[in-house]
């Protein structure tokens, strides 16, 4: 248990060192790309996903399982309205504020501190499908 | 293309893919952000929704891996970065109110840039790939509006 959360951290500080290299704890960054100005975060966001797809379809090939044990699992959502209608509307408050989840983060960590407003607001949004569209 | 040039994002994207890789790989967990709401909110709200088995067995793991992600963005701060702490420009009514957006959307979607744009894509997901370029195309729509009604910055 211990080591999972060992292994969870270390792994959450390289998530946040790549986002804040990568220039993502930066609000003008995020939505300069969204602007069509510089699209290098198309190549953050490639990367990652290549490098974890290397990973999540090479490992089960190599080892039985995970070193602390459960099995490998892709993940897997069911394609529905929800997922499109979620997807519009977090794209509406990206374009609007350049902010999300992750980078949000990650943006604590470089001094950002205004954005403690943007994940307090994550929050009730969070909360409110949780409560009234489940 | 790209004023800032391209090694920041390569080299940043590839720390990320190590991260979610390096947690993959020795605990089989997908490293994702956006649950972390609803998990988080599993403290605070009886609702069935939120007491979901999968969210309260998740809830602690999710906790330790922000903390880390803020701490990874920190030692940055302190060590590579050229220029240090920063502080966004942009106005606060548009992160408050980009990020209820983020918050409703993200959880109603069942993923973010991270988990539908990061692990569901590596996992070769169609249903990832839907979410991606629906995100993708509305944010680009949105910021271009936004920027058109002369909102700077």
């Amino acid at each position: 248990m211990r080591m999972k959360h060992l292994v969870v951290f270390i792994g959450g500080l390289l998530f946040g060192f790549g986002l804040a290299f990568g220039g993502m704890a930066k609000q003008e960054i995020v939505l300069s790309f969204l602007q069509l100005k510089d699209l290098g975060l198309l190549l953050l966001l490639g990367g990652s996903a290549f490098v974890t797809a290397l990973t999540i379809n090479l490992a089960p090939k190599v080892l039985k399982r995970p070193f602390l044990g459960g099995e490998f699992k892709r993940r897997k959502r069911t394609l529905s309205k929800r997922t499109i209608i979620g997807a519009i509307i977090f794209g509406v408050g990206w374009g609007i504020s350049g902010q999300c989840p992750g980078s949000a983060w990650a943006s604590l960590g470089v001094g950002n501190t205004p954005v403690i407003i943007g994940i307090a607001s994550m929050f009730i949004g969070a909360y409110v499908m949780g409560r009234f569209f489940t | 293309m790209f004023p800032l040039g391209i090694f920041p994002y390569i080299v940043g994207g590839i720390l990320i893919g190590i991260g979610v890789s390096f947690i993959y790989i020795i605990t089989g967990l997908h490293a994702t952000q956006s649950s972390f709401f609803s998990t988080t909110l599993s403290y605070f709200s009886k609702r069935p929704y939120f007491q979901q088995k999968q969210y309260l067995n998740s809830r602690r793991w999710r906790i330790t891996f922000a903390v880390g992600v803020i701490l990874g963005a920190l030692v940055y701060t302190l060590t590579l970065s050229p220029e240090g702490f920063f502080t966004t420009t942009v106005q606060w009514w548009r992160l408050a109110l980009g990020g209820l957006l983020v918050g409703f959307g993200t959880r109603l979607s069942k993923g973010c840039t991270s988990g539908h744009g990061i692990s569901g894509l590596a996992s070769l997901s169609t249903t990832s790939l839907y979410a991606v370029v629906t995100f993708l195309v509305v944010g680009i729509l949105t910021a271009m509006i936004v920027q058109a009604l002369g909102v700077i910055p």
